[in-house]
């Protein structure tokens, strides 16, 4: 079940080598992303995923906010 | 769509998943860095003036006025002590009977914007509104400081 978690949270799970994932459109990912943080669209979860995460580190997944 | 995406990872055998719920607004809100094509353009917070004159709720609105347009100011934050607003003071409400506590002189729960709005829609809102200025806080409520609307046009005119 994955762990739901805050900002300071977030922060010491990146700094020990998480993997950080945006999962909005491609375009918000240009615009704005959180720093070092990859763009994988909800809708190429399936197909990428696999292709750029390494599954034996932890990963981190934010949208916008909580909608 | 965080949650969605967290639970897909699991379900293609990622173990380790966390879903960093408040997202990218609550990131952005407390003024922390972004990378990408807005990254260096500048936002509320970054022309917002933190040397903007504070009150406290309990003090008298005739002591507050003469230190703050000693200072060239006409306008006050009021905020307790976890620097959290609570009202604003602009000319108006400064020229009213200095005998009057500033609770009951403040224009209160005055509308504040986030660090992260680019200040090129910062100035358009502004001018449109005529917003002369405007608190800019933390998405706890907590001052960065005033974003004069000068300010804003005139960062927004230099952007271009």
């Amino acid at each position: 079940m994955p762990t739901e978690i805050d900002r300071n949270k977030l922060q010491s799970l990146v700094d020990g080598g998480a993997q950080l994932v945006e999962v909005l459109p491609a375009e918000e990912y240009e615009e704005d992303h959180l720093p070092g943080a990859v763009s994988i669209p909800l809708g190429r979860i399936e197909t990428e995923a696999l292709q750029i995460l390494d599954r034996t580190r932890p990963v981190i997944v934010y949208c916008w906010d909580t909608a | 769509m965080s949650p969605r995406a967290a639970w897909r990872l699991e379900s293609l055998g990622f173990s380790d998943v966390y879903d960093y719920v408040d997202g990218k607004l609550d990131w952005m809100a407390a003024g922390l860095r972004t990378e990408g094509k807005n990254a260096a353009r500048p936002r509320a917070g970054d022309v917002a003036r933190q040397d903007v004159p504070t009150a406290r709720l309990d003090e008298r609105l005739g002591d507050v006025r003469q230190r703050v347009r000693a200072l060239g100011w006409d306008a006050v934050v009021v905020m307790n002590p976890e620097r959290v607003v609570l009202g604003l003071l602009r000319s108006k409400e400064l020229d009213k009977d200095p005998d009057l506590r500033i609770e009951q002189a403040m224009r209160p729960g005055p509308s504040t914007f986030r660090p992260y709005v680019l200040i090129k829609d910062m100035a358009e809102k502004m001018t449109e509104h005529q917003v002369k200025n405007s608190p800019i806080t933390t998405s706890d409520g907590r001052l960065v400081g005033l974003l004069l609307r000068e300010d804003a046009v005139r960062v927004a005119g230099e952007e271009k």
